[in-house]
């Protein structure tokens, strides 16, 4: 029967539309927007004053380790197909739980798990509202995000509790081995996640309930677990980057974090996630922070006005992902077709 | 009906890359005769039809329409040509209602520039009308059967007085009922001179309806026969190259102990149900479209909530809340709609097959992947399937190769129970004849196979007994071997008792 087995590689592509004979598709997942990353940066050191020195990248490092950790936790959200718009209060919610817990006397290695527990249990009433009554995660996170933005308000009365010695503000401000420790604790952050998605069957029902929720059920995934779950993971980052910012910051600012979910998503779709679910890299994730972060900073050195940068920086997130969007779709000007209209 | 052809495809060739996916194809249509296109998945019918209309472009060869040289750069112009498609999936908005879809793209407008619903209504159902159909217009398409959603689409061309009509599969998802009512309207649109195009994979049904077949293989044209002339098993040699031999011979198998046992099982509207796979035994759901085989599958795997009843496996009573505790029971299930419920169309093979056994292929939660690797490497060899297609995404496969895929992942679970839900739908000739054999090694091997068909002859030549289902309920048991079709399409359509004469009964 071996005249039964059909070559693949020259039976699949005649049914469906065909694919170019260089995939770009396939090489931008692996490497695009890396490229992008290492252009932006060579750009930067050639006409930024300053830009390739050691404290400044690491002050790169340090600036984009809030956004940064809030993408990872997202990262699990977007990969099953939802959405998490709550993250940005949340971060303010957790940090002022922590400050108020160190002031009343609580260790800072309690004050910081208090805040990301903060976290992790607003993500379980997004998680428990999205899984178990099948409501739409835009508007359950978009209610959350109110919520949680004037329960931050309330209990801070609406001003900021400032702390001189706030005995967590290391994770904020601290050094070890001249690397600030946010960088640090972003690293931990992403190798855990990466081990996660990339390693265990968890990452892979992740995937799976992103991909197809219904034939993921029916392969056995337990689909609504698995979405509860991805929500906690992004509310505990998101509590772990209000500690962050609040150490920072040496206080607890009711504004916390506001807008910042959606540097996050940017983050995340920069990385080559997509947001229908089922595909995307961590790695991506940590790359698409760089390189905002590199680009805030860039331009600040430059000296360009804030109003400006914000132009910048929209649009280079709509150029990512119009690239992005081109993947999905046969190049009509490398075959000279067109397309169907 | 005249001489000279309406539409002629003279040498018509496409590249996809290095991928010659039509070499110098032939083909020719007459007004008013029903021309059927066959091949194999990725023969390059569905590239063929792209090209008519106008989705891609040829790369070489022409298209003569009435004698002329003709250019079609888009599907507009397809459509200014007359030339109209009813797809596989259908492109309507199913949200808005039938007549709001009909008159898409050009709505009619009242004096002040606003939208006139009334005439958007009575066009509609002039256009229905046209095509002997009373379906409601008011109604959103959505709500209408497949089949009657088709009629839409045939109707909307009609309306645009289309000279060529191309149906590929068209009855894939029809009841019996609505696949008859599809057929006299063929009859009738070509008693009024239009020129159809049928692909289809159902033999008999193209024997039904065709004057002439065409066969393409491999993307290059292998002949054309008047269907007087030619026999399905000529179609299927030139088709797959050779002959086949009978699709559905096996040896005689032996039956066991009873493996999945199955008594009063009710869910909505279905049941009670009682059923019996033995060891060694492929039994075949049979029935109409809507009889409950589908609910029955899917109550029995715990992914839709029963009411009533117990299933058991190997004599242990397994009471699965959901898929995940029935797999862990040795349930595995290969759903009907593959593209929707089975598959993860973006995603690799390997992570396709492996889904469902990252169980047993992982320590404290972290797969180990060169043994997973390697276990589907091994299940993708057992259904020949080529293994450097591991990586490829799902959806890069042709029907056949993804039905594979899906089969795998239960061979790698080595699920005791496998219930396969139309396994062969969509499925190429050379494909389908595996499917078969692995069935039968399936059950030879000890599993107990349940298999549900709409496909008359493949159900009674693939299984050992037949149930047949109407109305929720098994109305009928039957040895397979001395089961003929007219008798379960008697039970099925509850006529038993009287010949039901039916010969196509196959695609209810």
């Amino acid at each position: 029967m071996t005249n039964e087995t059909k070559p693949l590689a020259t039976a699949a592509p005649k049914d469906s539309e065909g694919r170019p004979p260089f995939d770009f598709a396939k090489w931008w997942d692996r490497v695009g927007i890396l490229m992008v990353l290492i252009a932006l940066v060579l750009l930067m050191s050639l006409i930024a004053p300053n830009f390739n020195r050691v404290d400044n990248l690491l002050n790169i490092a340090r600036s984009i380790s809030v956004n940064a950790i809030l993408a990872a936790g997202l990262t699990f959200v977007i990969l099953t197909g939802g959405i998490d718009l709550s993250v940005g209060s949340i971060i303010a919610v957790s940090g002022v739980v922590a400050v108020v817990l160190a002031i009343a006397g609580l260790p800072a290695p309690l004050a910081v798990l208090a805040g990301i527990g903060v976290g992790a249990l607003c993500g379980l009433v997004n998680g428990a509202l999205t899984a178990y009554l099948s409501l739409a995660p835009f508007i359950v996170t978009l209610g959350t995000m109110t919520f949680l933005r004037g329960l931050a308000y309330t209990i801070t009365a609406g001003q900021p509790i400032v702390s001189s010695d706030l005995n967590f503000k290391g994770i904020g401000i601290g050094y070890l081995f001249g690397v600030p420790i946010p960088v640090i604790v972003m690293a931990i952050v992403f190798l855990i996640a990466w081990f996660l998605l990339e390693r265990t069957r968890y990452g892979r029902h992740v995937y799976a309930v992103g991909g197809n929720a219904q034939a993921a059920r029916l392969a056995g995934v337990r689909v609504d677990r698995v979405t509860l779950s991805v929500y906690v993971i992004g509310g505990a980052c998101a509590g772990l980057a209000g500690v962050i910012f609040a150490a920072r910051v040496i206080s607890a600012q009711p504004t916390a974090g506001t807008g910042y979910e959606l540097d996050a998503i940017a983050a995340v779709v920069l990385g080559g996630t997509s947001l229908a679910g089922g595909r995307g890299r961590i790695v991506g994730t940590l790359i698409g922070s760089v390189i905002l972060g590199v680009l805030s900073t860039g331009l600040i050195l430059l000296n360009v006005p804030f109003f400006t940068q914000l132009l910048i920086k929209g649009v280079v997130i709509i150029f990512a992902v119009a690239i992005d969007g081109l993947k999905t779709r046969p190049l009509p000007f490398l075959r000279g077709a067109r397309r169907a209209g | 009906m005249t001489d000279e052809p309406l539409l002629r495809l003279e040498d018509v060739t496409k590249r996809f890359g290095v991928t010659l996916a039509l070499d110098h194809v032939r083909f020719d249509l007459k007004a008013g005769e029903v021309h059927a296109l066959m091949g194999e998945n990725g023969a390059g019918k569905s590239t063929l039809m792209k090209i008519l209309s106008g989705n891609i472009q040829r790369d070489g060869g022409r298209i003569v329409m009435d004698g002329r040289p003709i250019d079609i750069r888009s599907p507009l112009d397809a459509r200014a040509h007359g030339i109209a498609i009813i797809h596989q999936e259908l492109n309507a908005i199913p949200a808005m209602t039938v007549a709001e879809n009909l008159s898409l793209g050009r709505e009619p407008r009242t004096r002040f520039g606003t939208l006139d619903r009334r005439r958007v209504l009575r066009d509609a159902r002039e256009k229905l009308a046209r095509i002997g159909s009373d379906i409601d217009p008011a109604q959103p398409l959505g709500s209408l059967s497949v089949g009657m959603q088709q009629m839409v689409e045939i109707a909307r061309a009609v309306s645009e007085d289309a000279r060529v009509l191309v149906l590929d599969e068209p009855t894939a998802a029809l009841s019996r009922a609505e696949a008859l009512q599809l057929y006299a309207l063929i009859g009738q649109m070509r008693s009024n001179g239009v020129g159809l195009i049928y692909i289809s994979h159902r033999m008999e049904e193209v024997w039904q309806l065709a004057d002439r077949v065409t066969v393409l293989r491999d993307g290059a044209y292998v002949g054309t026969g008047a269907m007087g002339e030619l026999s399905p098993e000529d179609v299927v040699r030139m088709m797959v190259g050779r002959a086949m031999g009978d699709l559905y011979d096996h040896a005689p198998r032996e039956a066991g102990d009873v493996v999945l046992a199955v008594e009063g099982l009710s869910g909505d509207g279905i049941g009670p149900v009682d059923l019996e796979v033995r060891s060694g035994e492929v039994v075949c759901m049979a029935g109409l479209i809507g009889s409950g085989r589908t609910e029955v599958a899917r109550l029995i795997f715990g992914a839709d909530r029963r009411s009533g009843g117990t299933v058991a496996i190997d004599g242990t009573p397994s009471r699965p809340a959901d898929p995940h505790a029935a797999i862990a029971d040795g349930i595995g299930m290969v759903p009907e709609d593959r593209k929707d419920q089975g598959l993860f169309l973006d995603h690799s093979v390997e992570i396709n097959v492996a889904i469902s056994s990252l169980d047993r292929f992982s320590t404290a939660g972290v797969v180990r992947r060169a043994e997973a690797r390697k276990t589907v490497l091994e299940e993708m060899g057992r259904l020949h399937l080529r293994k450097n297609a591991i990586d490829l995404a799902v959806k890069a496969l042709s029907g056949g190769n993804q039905q594979k895929a899906a089969l795998a992942r239960w061979l790698m679970r080595d699920s005791r129970v496998l219930i396969l839900d139309e396994p062969t739908r969509g499925v190429d000739i050379g494909a389908k004849r595996e499917i078969y054999e692995l069935i039968d090694a399936l059950a030879r091997a000890g599993k107990a196979v349940l298999v549900i068909s709409s496909d008359l002859p493949e159900a009674i030549g693939i299984s050992d007994r037949l149930l047949v289902m109407r109305e929720g309920r098994i109305v009928h048991e039957l040895s397979s071997d001395r089961a003929t079709e007219e008798e379960v399409m008697a039970y099925a359509t509850g006529t038993a008792g009287r010949a039901a004469g039916t010969s196509h009964g196959a695609e209810a």
